[in-house]
């Protein structure tokens, strides 16, 4: 083919460089590249992105974004669909990482994937051209719409319904188990509850308006969320930002990162019965919450990140002080994970539940401390490295065995490489503004940008109009694929085994359905 | 056993001693919102659409508006969240026969409508071991049956209308709602989309609105407390 256009995290280019490929061969080549077997060739790439934007004369284009890991860059490539004949060759058959993809643009532009086997809407909305559902009254009905449910029959078999409004104080989402008595056969996930169409009124809405969205996608990904936008945003318009800002956002970024997987351990304990330290974690996550409230003045660090930098300073005697709550800090994480990691009846809860094999995290592209959890070696801190990590970097913590265990263990040790890298980057913060003026975004231009969010790998991309405004917006949470990943994870567990295992991948609904 | 123990006497009590004494927020914290006389006139502030961002004082006249510290700021009704001067109409207590029955244990079911998840994150975060949030007598239950009051938080997106309505009906009476943060209030970030209502009203009457994007811990706190009567005025 010849044609190789190759970006990197945190560029942008001319729309207009991306090549175009026909149909068979862009299936081709996606297959060929992301194939792990090397007899045949296969580059072991990753389906980082796939999504679909409307062209002017009312056809659509397809963009993919391949990640090679080893080598930090991404491989970006499309296909034309013309109006007359709205469909494609699913490429999930042979590639699962399309599943959800492929689903997600057959909702969003009437496109069939034709030889999907598990087509179904994502989050029921109507399509972004006005043209006839691929699923009719996909919007005029409530979820799960006209759609059966997959079901196992038998003797014995039962089925059990939970959602989507849930027990607890978390968000909505619909889980239909098939079980055995105990045994879990399959659970299917249906989300979209969450869905307010933020991708759509990104396209819509001022810049100023745009930033608190983004900052909106995910309660607790307000960083990573606000980070990859501004990266964006600074992309499009040649903005370089101060080595100041970036080091305050990744301070940001890791505190948001300590509380998120702090909570999670609490929230594990919870599960267990095990209450004192599921009482110690809990207040832990809250002394990294207020670390971000003293530099943003929000529990969530909101208002921290805007186009251009940052908007509060991180001043010696704040650093001090910081510095101090995270030798504390560090300290009560020690003696409480000692307290959690070492009980054997702890042990013996999590040793072994909700294996999710390498094999398996690798096939449905599952991202993040998931992945991680199950030998998979993906951080994009490390692998596309972004802002302060291209200086400063993060060793990755990996386990191998894919259980609850695992998943628990990873935000452990996490934690700690994040508490090492936050004192070391405390102590000396480099200097440079604040915050950069943001020129006007260049016109016909693409930007990706993918931060290591605390639950994974978050992928921004926008596209610009010929008027330098944004014309398609992007938005992968890392959730969109780990969901999936809960569903195997559960697969012959028992039903029992379900709390334990949702707090081990803690994913978000709103990120997921947006 | 003794890590237990050990754990326990290392950790000691963390529990705050609020209401008796509110904790100083930090410097940079954006409380409820100050008008100032700018160009002659105190410009009117509506604290349910408020997403409480820094950058939201350079949109109003240079100086006409900044953040005060203070993390009161629940109102029972919707137009007490337009302020146009600095008096604030606090949330003001149930009336006396449900006070008898909700003033000594009250029930919350949350359904979360929309949101990112932020507001549902301080709501659970009052249940932790700072707020402590059942010494007040308040809990969250699993089911809308066992429940005296709603919790809600996010916009209301169309996905959500049928549950959320379905959720409110199956809740005994009398019952309250509560609206927690700017997207439940007003739509909040999503205000206009056209996958979501712009928040509860209209959908199901509120009896208390906490704004706030997130409300912090406290505010939602002082919101239920002052239902309560809990509070001196």
């Amino acid at each position: 083919m010849g044609q190789e256009f190759y970006v990197r995290n945190g560029q942008s280019w001319e729309s207009d460089f991306v090549p175009v490929l026909d149909e068979s061969s862009f299936r081709q080549k996606i297959l060929d590249e992301c194939s792990q077997s090397s007899a045949g060739g296969g580059a072991g790439a990753r389906l980082v992105n796939l999504f679909a934007q409307q062209q002017d004369s009312r056809s659509v284009r397809i963009f993919a974004m391949l990640g090679k890991d080893q080598e930090g860059k991404l491989s970006v490539f499309s296909m034309r669909i013309p109006a007359e004949k709205p469909s494609f060759q699913s490429l999930t058959p042979e590639l699962l990482q399309a599943h959800m993809f492929e689903r997600e643009i057959a909702e969003q532009f009437a496109i069939t994937p034709v030889g999907h086997p598990w087509l179904k809407p994502v989050r029921y909305h109507s399509n972004y051209r006005n043209v006839s559902d691929v699923w009719p009254e996909i919007s005029s009905r409530p979820i799960p719409g006209t759609y059966p449910f997959y079901r196992v029959e038998g003797e014995e078999a039962h089925e059990v319904a939970v959602g989507p409004v849930h027990a607890g104080i978390i968000e909505p989402g619909h889980f239909r188990f098939q079980c055995h008595g105990e045994e879990i056969l399959n659970l299917e996930i249906q989300l979209g509850y969450q869905h307010r169409g933020i991708e759509k009124m990104m396209e819509e809405i001022s810049p100023e308006r745009a930033v608190l969205l983004a900052e909106s996608i995910a309660g607790d990904t307000v960083i990573g969320h606000a980070m990859a936008y501004c990266n964006i945003i600074e992309s499009l318009s040649d903005c370089e930002i101060s080595p100041r800002a970036e080091a305050i956002r990744a301070i940001a970024l890791e505190l948001e990162r300590l509380s998120n997987h702090i909570g999670d351990l609490g929230a594990l304990s919870t599960d267990i019965g095990f209450l004192p330290p599921a009482a110690y974690f809990g207040r832990l996550r809250g002394e990294f919450l207020n670390l971000l409230m003293e530099l943003s003045g929000s529990r969530y660090g909101r208002s921290l990140c805007r186009p251009g930098g940052v908007l509060f300073d991180l001043d010696q005697d704040m650093a001090e002080d910081f510095r101090k709550r995270l030798l504390r800090a560090r300290k009560d994480l020690k003696n409480i994970s000692y307290l959690f990691f070492t009980k054997s009846s702890v042990l013996s809860r999590l040793d072994g539940t909700g294996i999710v094999s390498n094999q398996a995290a690798q096939e449905s592209g599952l991202v993040g401390p998931t992945a991680r959890a199950s030998g998979r070696g993906l951080d994009v801190r490390t692998d596309y490295a972004f802002g302060m990590y291209r200086f400063r970097h993060i060793p990755i913590s990996t386990v191998l065995s894919g259980d609850v265990y695992a998943r628990a263990l990873i935000r452990w040790l996490e934690s700690q490489r994040s508490i090492e890298f936050l004192l070391d980057i405390l102590n000396q913060i480099p200097d440079g503004d604040l915050q950069m003026k943001t020129a006007a975004l260049k016109p016909n231009h693409t930007a990706l940008s993918m931060v290591e969010g605390w639950r994974g790998e978050i992928v921004h991309a926008a596209m610009t109009d010929s008027n330098g405004r944004i014309a398609r917006y992007k938005i992968k949470d890392p959730s969109f694929h780990n969901w999936m990943g809960l569903s195997m994870a559960v697969r012959g567990a028992q039903i029992s085994d379900f709390p334990v295992c949702n707090k081990s991948f803690n994913l978000s609904y709103a990120g997921h359905d947006l | 056993m003794w890590g237990v123990i050990i754990n326990r006497f290392r950790q000691g009590c963390r529990t705050l001693s609020y209401p008796k004494d509110v904790p100083a927020f930090p410097k940079r914290f954006r409380g409820k919102p100050v008008a100032h006389d700018a160009a002659g006139e105190k410009p009117a502030m509506d604290m349910g659409k408020c997403l409480f961002n820094e950058d939201m004082k350079d949109i109003y006249p240079k100086g006409a508006l900044t953040y005060s510290r203070d993390h009161r700021m629940a109102v029972s009704k919707r137009e007490d969240l337009i302020l146009r001067d600095d008096e604030i109409r606090l949330a003001a207590a149930l009336n006396e026969k449900m006070l008898k029955i909700f003033g000594r244990s009250l029930k919350l079911r949350e359904v979360c409508a929309g949101s990112c998840g932020g507001c549902d994150a301080e709501i659970q975060a009052m249940g932790n071991v700072v707020f402590d949030l059942s010494r007040f007598g308040i809990q969250f239950v699993a089911s809308p049956r066992h429940a005296d009051g709603l919790m809600i938080t996010g916009p209301v997106t169309k996905n959500m209308e049928l549950a959320l309505k379905k959720t409110y009906e199956a809740m005994p009476h009398p019952k309250i709602v509560i609206a927690v943060g700017a997207c439940a209030i007003s739509g909040g970030p999503f205000q206009g989309g056209r996958e979501v209502h712009n928040g509860v009203d209209g959908l199901i009457p509120v009896d208390l609105y906490i704004p706030g994007c997130p409300p912090h811990p406290l505010t939602i706190l002082d919101g239920l407390l002052r239902l309560l009567d809990k509070l001196e005025r």
